[in-house]
């Protein structure tokens, strides 16, 4: 395929914006004030959370961005399920979605039709509805959603509420920025890449109607800030986490895409921003290169009372969601992340 | 010496194609790489940590920054261990005179819990120093820190090898009946510490 190359150059949530640069530029950003405005861009959450009535509120958030994969309609699934994610981060239901897309005059529009298929598809498999969209033209593919969900107010999963003694879930494998990168030059097996693929285009709704069951203190989506810098956030002042690296899940041979040097600067710069508030007691480069690793539609990290996470992840378990529990919540220490062993 | 231009490349390919670079010309490498982002050159810098390459960076200009990478004699073998890392460091690398005092098994104030995680953690960075000092002396609770079961013995070891010398304080072992536990280095007195320290250039106590 011609297109090939042009298609994908680095994307996936490696594209991100670092968070140290995005955090000056938004703090001169005027905020508007609305009581019912209830979760906005002043905390660090990860969409717009908006109270229409005391029984409603509206959970509104955007997505989008270059591919990682070489095959369109794959990519159109991955970049749906990373958008839809941030309304399950919140605990909410998908309503409604609309496209956003970047297309080159010149390419095929076939490549678009499948992009475009592979993300109806998983807006369907969220039960929402997809309802439009916006395309224009631009030298570089880009896909993504704006998504609707619908919300109980007092529901909301709070990314930053998180208390002592809680336990961590993780519900999907770290390493899907080293995979995919890695697989661009050739340094991965296509098994491996394909575990990466299933892992991208798995939505989160399961994972989150199941923990909406429980007490759950805080719940993010790991994405492009890494496990870490999603980690750092969600600990705030008040917290340290203690991380136990033996449990954390990663893909099949993203500790072999590290020793290969297969570093994106996408993680080294959410190592620049987060690595002073993480303390790591073994020495392992592999270790902290899939802890900063920037992730593409990446799992839940939820933190919950010990005795509620057995029984969500008893219940994921039976309901073929990975869980895993990667860690508890201290009181704070000197740094917000204490990570004790090592993955490899 | 070679010399990458990788301006335009996106990481990891920077770091990627040196890696190959350095690796196909073998001990003795020298490779100057031209990126055109900081990133890049952290990302090199960590190649070169991991390695054990001697690390140079400047910023030549905006969007230009040029990065030598030296294979020196007697730096890691490609995907070398971290011991043999430890092993392989020049002896010369000690500063004389530079004396390291552990006197607790916890660093700074406040929790102990976390008081020992940042020892710990304070003597593994200590043995991964381009420039080490020449002994660290350790006694009161700081002496309980090389004796077998401790979580830095591994490390002091690893200081050991690279020919620092390591003296634990005789009296505190047998105080706190470690005498027959000692997992590093040698036994020590205070008329040796009291040498030891007033005769050093630099003493740090973490």
């Amino acid at each position: 395929m011609e297109n090939k190359i042009q298609f994908c150059r680095g994307g996936g949530c490696t594209a991100k914006l670092g968070p140290g640069a995005l955090a000056r530029v938004l703090e001169k950003i005027p905020r508007v004030k609305d009581e019912n405005l209830l979760v906005g861009y002043d905390s660090s959450d990860d969409a717009a959370v908006y109270r229409v009535s005391d029984e409603l509120a509206v959970v509104q958030t955007l997505d989008f961005f270059p591919p990682m994969v070489e095959d369109p309609y794959i990519f159109g699934q991955i970049a749906a399920a990373n958008a839809l994610s941030d309304i399950y981060a919140m605990g909410a239901d998908v309503k409604t979605a609309l496209n956003i897309v970047c297309f080159p005059e010149e390419m095929d529009l076939n490549i678009l039709g499948q992009i475009l298929l592979g993300g109806s598809e998983k807006v369907q498999e969220a039960g929402g509805s997809l309802a439009g969209g916006h395309s224009i033209h631009d030298a570089d593919v880009k896909y993504g959603l704006s998504v609707m969900g619908t919300i109980h107010p007092a529901r909301i999963f709070k990314n930053n509420g998180c208390e002592e003694g809680d336990v961590l879930l993780l519900t999907k494998p770290l390493g899907t920025g080293l995979v995919c990168t890695a697989s661009r030059v050739g340094l991965v097996s296509e098994s491996a890449l394909d575990k990466a693929v299933q892992s991208m285009t798995a939505l989160n709704r399961t994972a989150s109607e199941i923990v909406r069951k429980y007490h759950v203190h805080g719940c993010t989506d790991v994405t492009g800030f890494g496990f870490l810098g999603h980690l750092c956030e969600m600990m705030g002042q008040k917290h340290t986490a203690r991380i136990f690296a033996e449990n954390i899940p990663y893909l099949p041979e993203s500790p072999k895409c590290v020793e290969e040097f297969c570093l994106t600067a996408a993680a080294q710069r959410n190592r620049n921003h987060v690595e002073s508030k993480v303390l790591f007691c073994e020495d392992s480069f592999a270790t902290e290169e899939i802890l900063f690793d920037p992730q593409t539609s990446g799992g839940l990290l939820v933190s919950l009372p010990p005795g509620d996470a057995d029984m969500a992840e008893k219940e994921m378990g039976k309901k073929g969601v990975l869980c895993a529990r990667v860690g508890y919540v201290e009181a704070r220490k000197e740094c917000s992340v204490i990570v004790e062993g090592k993955i490899v | 010496m070679m010399h990458l231009d990788m301006r335009g490349k996106q990481c990891p390919i920077p770091v990627i194609e040196t890696k190959h670079a350095m690796e196909a010309a073998g001990p003795g490498a020298e490779a100057k790489v031209l990126v055109d982002n900081e990133i890049a050159v952290q990302n090199l810098g960590k190649l070169a940590k991991k390695k054990g390459y001697r690390f140079e960076a400047k910023k030549e200009a905006e969007r230009e920054y040029s990065v030598l990478l030296v294979w020196e004699d007697g730096s890691v073998q490609p995907q070398a261990e971290e011991e043999t890392q430890a092993e392989e460091c020049s002896v010369d690398a000690r500063r004389r005179g530079t004396v390291v005092v552990l006197s607790s098994e916890t660093m700074g104030e406040g929790s102990p819990e976390l008081g020992a995680v940042l020892m710990k953690g304070f003597v593994y960075a200590l043995a991964q120093q381009e420039v080490l000092p020449e002994t660290v002396l350790l006694y009161n609770g700081g002496a309980k820190l090389s004796c077998e079961g401790a979580q830095t013995v591994e490390d002091l070891k690893s200081l050991e090898a690279q020919g620092v010398e390591i003296l634990t304080c005789g009296t505190c072992l047998n105080y706190y009946g470690l005498t027959e536990h000692l997992a590093v280095g040698s036994v020590t007195n205070m008329y040796e510490i009291a040498q030891r320290m007033t005769e050093a250039g630099l003493l740090v106590k973490p």
